[in-house]
């Protein structure tokens, strides 16, 4: 494996809030960070970028030890070749956009005529040309976001850090936005890691995820392996999945720490060597699901359970129903079935899966 | 009824007629009139017609050439020494700063003369540090010109100071940041993004301290005295003309009351207004 890339090793404290990750990214990988507000991913990237120190550990990047407390290292900002894509992109109000462009090229010691040579090359890759004599107030909001990447880009970054890149823009603008910016990451040669809270834009533009939650890594993987299983409630409400921790029992069900037992068909992790009962996760998609007025009498399904609704919420194409039970589920039906039902909060329902359709899996954050 | 009540409430707002309490209108009266009166009895008793000639006596011509040199020089030392005061003011994050803040920012309330005496006690030939400069080399500051830009620059560098600490606290720190990410230096960051966007706030300091520098009297007849040609600015000039030649006192009062309007018009479009931010 190469060498190249960030290697990251990294506490850092903040009054009450505590962030200790472990994790490496390769070059020409994109590596999303996914987290609630208050996970410490701005505080990550700000260590990675060299604007504050990390307490403890270790920040290498292309075997370069850029922050590193024990022995004292530390790299500053201004040092690092590290692009940092703001959230706000933070293009410099006083200065036209050829200029914020040519800012870094021109730092970093370049002529002032080379400095805009290499800027106009980067607008013209972002289709910003003809808007290079503006300045920033006068951008949309998609063209502000091109101009931020392409100003971290020109100064030839060894590492890319994106700060929730899309946050800042509305929908319509955002899907043209994700597919460019996708592009421009797919032909970035170095390391990048995207900070996002929006699952849509972890799964398209990153190779890998790392899910961080109260300054924590809790799961770290491929966006599908992720969305498929995830490790904890916070990553399960994003992908729109049913999620339940609890014991693995001798009989093939799994017994829920809330309540009530799930079987899931064919469980495929191995048993401890001690042989004890062992923890798992057990995620239900909403549509899995199946909702009936009363007992189902020829019930194929072998989990069936009583429940009642304590919500709704349509959706496009569908209702959300919210019951309550053991365990507890968020059930996806069809409007009609909604009406079919007479569906009414309070209502008692009889809840149905397939066992195939319960995918049960170690729980390896506890 | 409520009808007739609210149609009067209406009727009234539609007119916008307030009617101002007598209480509150009879000493604002005496108030606005009271300050406005003093500037119109001066354009009044100005001697119009000799006007021209009361100025342009060679004594007069030197006194205000001193006064637009010493001042200009007192603005141009408080902006080489007053932004980086205010940036540390505003950046440095240590205990004891806001203390140190008001200390600086004590010339802006303390008598002028208070501030004469002081300046001796420090600069003075017997002061301080003034006898090491008069015993080592041979430098002598009260009662010459450089003295009367050392007394105004005592005097008007915190209004520069607080004018710019303002601006550089309330400046966007995420730009600098930004810069620092691209591998700008922090003197390059300095001179390229912060300095550029506390520009409005930077001129506004500076006409303001010019200003003050141009109008300071007691801490410079204290520390710089009042010689002809030397150390005698525009506003000593007057003091000086009122006791054998009002005529020429009113003359340059008018100098002077142009100069405060000037200033007062510049500062219209640039003070207060908020630096540009992201």
């Amino acid at each position: 494996m190469s060498e190249l890339g960030l290697r990251v090793r990294a506490g850092m404290r903040r009054q009450q809030f505590h962030l200790e990750v472990d994790f490496r990214v390769n070059s020409r990988e994109v590596l999303g960070v996914l987290g609630p507000n208050g996970a410490g991913k701005t505080t990550l990237l700000r260590a990675l970028s060299g604007l504050d120190p990390i307490a403890s550990g270790e920040i290498v990047l292309d075997r370069q030890v850029l922050d590193s407390p024990e022995s004292g290292a530390f790299v500053p900002a201004e040092q690092r070749q590290v692009g940092f894509v703001f959230q706000n992109y933070r293009l410099f109000p006083h200065l036209s956009v050829r200029d914020n462009v040519a800012f870094g090229p021109r730092s970093t010691g370049q002529s002032a005529a080379m400095a805009r040579q290499v800027a106009d090359g980067w607008l013209n890759r972002f289709g910003l040309l003809a808007l290079a004599d503006r300045k920033p107030a006068r951008l949309s909001g998609g063209q502000a976001q091109r101009a931020a990447l392409a100003r971290a880009l020109a100064t030839d970054p060894r590492l890319l850090l994106l700060d929730e890149p899309l946050a800042a823009l509305d929908a319509e603008t955002r899907l043209s936005i994700r597919a460019e910016l996708r592009r421009h990451l797919r032909e970035y040669q170095g390391a990048t890691l995207l900070v996002t809270h929006d699952p849509l834009e972890a799964m398209v533009l990153t190779d890998r995820l790392l899910v961080l939650e109260n300054g924590r890594v809790v799961q770290q993987g491929p966006p599908a392996e992720i969305a498929r299983r995830p490790a904890t409630q916070y990553v399960a409400r994003l992908v729109g999945l049913n999620l339940y921790s609890g014991k693995q029992t001798s009989d093939g069900s799994v017994e829920l720490d809330g309540g009530g037992s799930l079987v899931a068909a064919g469980f495929d992790h191995p048993h401890t060597a001690a042989g004890a009962s062992s923890r798992v996760l057990v995620a239900v998609r909403p549509s899995a699901i199946a909702l009936h007025p009363r007992r189902p009498e020829h019930a194929s399904p072998r989990n069936v359970w009583p429940g009642h609704v304590t919500g709704l919420e349509m959706l496009t194409d569908r209702v959300r129903v919210q019951v309550s039970g053991a365990p507890s589920a968020l059930v996806d039906i069809t409007a009609a079935a909604a009406a079919e039902l007479d569906l009414s909060d309070g209502r008692q329902v009889w809840l149905s899966a397939k066992a195939t359709e319960v995918d049960s899996y170690p729980d390896v954050a506890t | 009824m409520d009808r007739p009540v609210i149609t009067t409430f209406v009727a009234r707002r539609r007119t916008g007629r307030q009617r101002t309490p007598v209480t509150i209108a009879v000493p604002a009266l005496l108030g606005f009139a009271f300050l406005l009166l003093p500037l119109v009895a001066l354009l009044i008793r100005a001697p119009w017609s000799q006007l021209l000639s009361l100025l342009s006596t060679s004594d007069v011509l030197t006194a205000l050439r001193l006064s637009l040199v010493c001042a200009t020089a007192s603005t141009v030392v408080s902006l080489l020494l007053g932004v980086p005061v205010a940036w540390i003011l505003a950046r440095v994050k240590v205990p004891g700063m806001g203390v140190l803040r008001a200390l600086v920012t004590i010339p802006l309330v303390l008598p002028p003369v208070v501030g004469g005496v002081a300046l001796l006690m420090a600069l003075g030939r017997n002061g301080l540090v003034g006898r090491y400069l008069d015993r080592w080399f041979g430098l002598t500051l009260p009662f010459t010109t450089t003295g009367v830009v050392v007394a105004e620059t005592f005097v008007s560098m915190p209004f520069l100071i607080v004018a710019v600490e303002g601006a550089l606290r309330s400046s966007d720190l995420g730009l600098e940041e930004a810069a620092a990410t691209l591998g700008a230096s922090r003197l390059t960051i300095f001179r390229r993004i912060t300095l550029p966007l506390i520009t409005p706030s930077l001129a506004a300091g500076s006409v303001l301290c010019w200003a003050r520098a141009l109008g300071e009297f007691g801490a410079t007849i204290t520390f710089a005295g009042n010689f002809p040609g030397k150390t005698q600015t525009l506003t000593l000039k007057v003091y000086d003309a009122l006791q054998d030649d009002p005529d020429a006192a009113i003359a340059l009062s008018l100098v002077l009351l142009l100069v405060a309007v000037a200033v007062l018009a510049g500062l219209r479009e640039n003070w207060l207004r908020p630096g540009p931010t992201s």
